[in-house]
């Protein structure tokens, strides 16, 4: 059950990023342009993506979410290098070719030399997250 | 800028708030998409299975708009392999290294009023900005 609503759920949500324009890194782009010909209309992707996510936070109906589980109680406030760095990383590679995680999946779907080689440095890049942190918990392991 | 063109960016939302949301309904988590890649390839505990179909899904989905809605998709990706690749890389060790992307920390994190999200989000825009405005018009094409 959890596994096929993931399932339709990922479709939805391939399918409104390719509404939305965020599978077109030309859209992407010209959206982070400023200085130049700025188009704003992916600004109105997550003004309408943030409140439903946040009406269903709030929601919450009954004790325990619809498959079981738990309802989550910690929101994370706290800021440090990880967060800032990371974030400034992700960033420039997103402003580089004006595809984030998401999109970079649902524009396999059409099966392109330039799609492939996003995928795969971006597996690249997550693994040696992986073996960075490795490192980091050995040397500290607090 | 007119109404026509605001509804694929408005309905698109929408329908990927419905998706997050959704999933946060019936599940009590968060799917952001760079955690979910991350899932899969480390083969998370109890976790990879569902990240594996929420993937296959956007997949799936990507296939069902190159058949359906082509335009929605780039047929090439307008930069050279060698830059792809190191945006690739970027992407993928930041977004780790942030605990977020677009998704994670731009819809689910301030979707939940999270004041780290909301930093990590500013933080990306602004170095994707800068990158954007240093191709484009100091390097410039």
């Amino acid at each position: 059950m959890k596994i096929i609503a993931a399932l339709l759920l990922g479709v939805v949500f391939a399918l409104g990023l390719g509404l939305s324009g965020m599978t077109r890194p030309e859209v992407v782009l010209g959206f982070l342009d400023f200085a130049g010909a700025w188009n704003p209309a992916l600004m109105f992707v997550m003004c309408s993506a943030i409140p439903v996510f946040l009406i269903s936070w709030k929601l919450r109906p009954g004790p325990r979410p619809l498959l079981g589980g738990a309802w989550p109680d910690v929101v994370r406030h706290d800021l440090d290098r990880q967060v800032l760095l990371g974030s400034a990383l992700f960033g420039i590679g997103w402003g580089l070719a004006g595809v984030c995680p998401g999109p970079a999946i649902t524009i396999l779907g059409r099966p392109t030399a330039g799609a492939a080689i996003f995928v795969a440095c971006m597996l690249a890049g997550m693994f040696a997250y992986r073996l960075l942190d490795a490192r980091r918990a050995m040397q500290d392991p607090a | 800028m007119d109404i026509e063109t605001l509804k694929g960016p408005l309905l698109g939302g929408l329908m990927i708030g419905a998706a997050t949301g959704g999933w946060f309904l019936l599940t009590g988590k968060t799917a952001g998409c760079s955690g979910a890649i991350y899932g899969v390839m480390v083969g998370e505990r109890g976790e990879a299975a569902w990240k594996f179909a929420f993937l296959f899904g956007l997949l799936l989905g990507g296939v069902g708009l190159a058949l359906y809605m082509p335009s929605a998709l780039p047929e090439s990706i307008h930069s050279s392999y060698v830059l792809i690749a190191a945006s690739g890389l970027l992407v993928g060790l930041g977004t780790r290294m942030a605990g977020g992307c677009t998704s994670g920390h731009g819809v689910c994190g301030i979707g939940r009023l999270s004041r780290r999200s909301i930093v990590a989000t500013c933080t990306f825009m602004a170095t994707a900005a800068a990158t954007v405005f240093i191709a484009r018009h100091v390097a410039g094409a």
